[in-house]
Formats: structure tokens, sequence, C-alpha cells
């Protein structure tokens, strides 16, 4: 065998095991933050006196700790929460001689569900044992009722999705003048269609 | 015995040149897309998914507060019941406000209503201890907050 005198080139296959563990270290230690979530409004803590809801505009949605979801006194599943929360909301059960009588309800317009949307609140109790991801579950739900409302009447009045809308005030490059205009469109679907959503601490009584 | 010269008749060996250069550029990606967690988690935090979310667009306005079972190595010193994280360290429910109010002396003023307290809170911990939480921010007057989640369909819960 002949010996070989010149300088033997450098093994660059090594190379790419060493980028491969530099790769495995950052694939490991990676997390990828989440910078999502559902926004809430806590209430204020100096609570004035509660005023008389009639019962009719309350929905109520309760948990209890086996994770089991109960929407006015019924046992329902989580998949048709939107659906009801909708169909309550919407409903508009004043009288068109009423003066708050709701005209861009498509609802059933029941006596004995919610007058209009501006009055119906979704009252929301949770049993301290329930699991907190069925908590966000349900939180989901009624955003996702909430949120299909305002987009049906956005889309109607503006022909545009409630979520859009909100999403091109909050870009950066939008200009003032568009956002002035958006602003008072945006408050005036959320006026139509308030987010009433209280969590009292009521005793949870089945 | 002789041996004879080998005729190359088979195929070449691909080249590995370029493969270094191809993990490089994976390795690159990571690094940059990587954000350094700045706290260390102390408590399990596996965040529930919901898809109707609304971005958490400025790092500089939140505050941030973890919940959670201790992870497993802690488990054995401090149990397996949820645990609040506030920085970097365990604390009680009773400490939720006033290190909301130190964080939020921190702040600048012109920023200061617009704080909103982000609850990373695993999807496992039961409500009860999130509903403690809200009590003691509302003591404070801190009302904004966010459930932090991961985007997504949210996932059936077995009951």
């Amino acid at each position: 065998m002949a010996r070989n005198n010149e300088i033997p080139e450098v093994n660059a296959g090594s190379m790419a095991d060493i980028a491969f563990l530099l790769l495995i270290f950052f694939l490991v230690t990676t997390t990828i933050q989440t910078d999502v979530g559902i926004d809430r409004k806590l209430p204020p803590q100096e609570t004035t006196p509660p005023l008389p809801i009639n019962e009719r505009n309350i929905f109520r949605v309760s948990l209890n700790k086996n994770d089991e979801l109960f929407v006015e006194g019924d046992v329902l599943s989580i998949d048709q929460l939107k659906t009801s929360a909708i169909t309550f909301l919407d409903n508009g059960g004043s009288s068109k001689e009423d003066a708050n009588h709701c005209n861009y309800c498509k609802g059933e317009h029941r006596v004995d569900s919610s007058d209009n949307p501006q009055e119906a609140i979704i009252a929301f109790n949770s049993d301290r044992e329930a699991s907190y991801g069925m908590y966000i579950r349900v939180q989901n739900e009624l955003t996702a009722a909430y949120t299909a409302l305002r987009n049906r009447e956005a889309q109607r009045m503006f022909n545009m999705d409630f979520v859009d809308m909100e999403e091109i005030y909050f870009d950066v490059k939008t200009s003032v003048q568009t956002k002035k205009k958006l602003k008072t469109e945006i408050s005036q679907i959320r006026n139509m269609y308030p987010m009433k959503l209280s969590e009292a601490e009521t005793k949870f009584n089945l | 015995m002789k041996i004879s010269k080998k005729t190359t008749n088979r195929l070449p060996a691909v080249s590995t040149a370029s493969l270094p250069d191809i993990v490089f550029m994976l390795l690159f990606f990571f690094m940059t897309v990587t954000t350094i967690k700045d706290n260390t988690l102390l408590v399990d935090n596996n965040l529930p998914s919901a898809d109707k979310v609304k971005e958490l667009t400025k790092k500089d306005r939140i505050i941030e507060i973890f919940v959670g079972k201790p992870s497993p190595e802690l488990a054995t010193i401090l149990g397996a019941e949820p645990k609040i994280q506030l920085d970097d360290r365990l604390a009680h429910v009773k400490d939720v406000g006033p290190y909301v109010l130190s964080e939020l002396a921190k702040k600048p003023d012109a920023i200061r209503n617009l704080v909103t307290v982000s609850l990373k809170v695993d999807k496992n911990v039961n409500v009860g201890i999130v509903s403690d939480i809200k009590q003691e921010l509302r003591k404070v007057n801190v009302l904004k907050v966010n459930y932090t989640t991961y985007e997504g369909s949210p996932e059936r819960i077995s009951q």
C-alpha cells in the first residue's frame, strides 16, 4: 500500500453531528410562549346594591364538581351551550310597543326568555372543585356566542365581521381616520350585544 | 494472493457535505425564534386550549401569575396541591395582591391603567384557587385579566 504524503483533508463529516447536537439542545430548551388568551374584566370590589333583575333576563350556567354543565337547571352538553346562549341573547322578548324593543333580534320573541340583549345577563357559576380546563371551555363557548351575534350584526350593517373590524382597529398600520370610524362602529355593535357575563359568588344549590 | 484492481462499478456515495449547512440553517431558525424564558417554572403549566382568543400584544403591560401542581421533582417536598408561582417563587394566595401592586409600581405611569394580569393556569387545577386569585385582584383593583391559553380547538375533557 502506497504511503500518502499529502496533508489529509479535514473531515467535515462530524460537523453535522456538532450542529445536530446544538439543534437538539435548542429544540429541547425552546418553549414556544403563548401570548393569546380570553380577556375578561373583573367586577370592581365596591358592589352597588344589586338591582332587581327579572329572572327571565338571566341565563344560568353552572358547572359542578364533576365538570357537568347545567343550563337553566338542566344538564346540557357543552356542544349545545353556544346555540342555547345565542337563542337566549337573541330572543328579544319585549313587545313592539315597548321602548326597548329589539328590532334587530332574530330570536323567537318568547315572553319567558330575555327582553332584549342589553338586559340579558349570563350568570356563570362554577364549583370550586371543577377543573380549570372545563371552565375555560365554557368561557370559550360563551365568548363564541357573543362573537357570533356581533359578527352577524356587523356583517349586516357594515359588511364586515366584527372580529375583522377589531383586528383592523388594533393593527398599528391602520390610519387614525379609519381607526376613528371603526371605533364608533365597534362600540355600536358592542352596545347592541353587550357582554354581560356575571360570575357572582352565589351559592351553587342544586 | 494477488488482489485484482477494483473496477469502480458501484454507485458513488451521496455527498453529505451540504448536510451541515442544512442543519445549521435549522439551528439558526430555532435560535432566532426561541424566546428565552425569564423565569423557571416551578409548577406544571399545561395550559388549556381555546379558539375565541385575543392576542396579548404588548409584553410590557403584562403581569404573569402561574398556577399549577408543583413539578414532579418538587412534588415530594411540596405535595401535590396546586401552588401559585409569582415571579420565581411559590407564594400564598394572600401574596398575590401585594405582588401585583409592586409589579404595577415598576411600570411607567402612562401604562398603569392598561396592565393586564395574565393568568397562566394549568388545566388540571380546580377553579377554586383561580377564583381566590380573582378575589385578591379585585381587592387591589386590578381588574383586567386574561386567561392565557393555547390557540386551538378546545379539546374534549373526559367526564
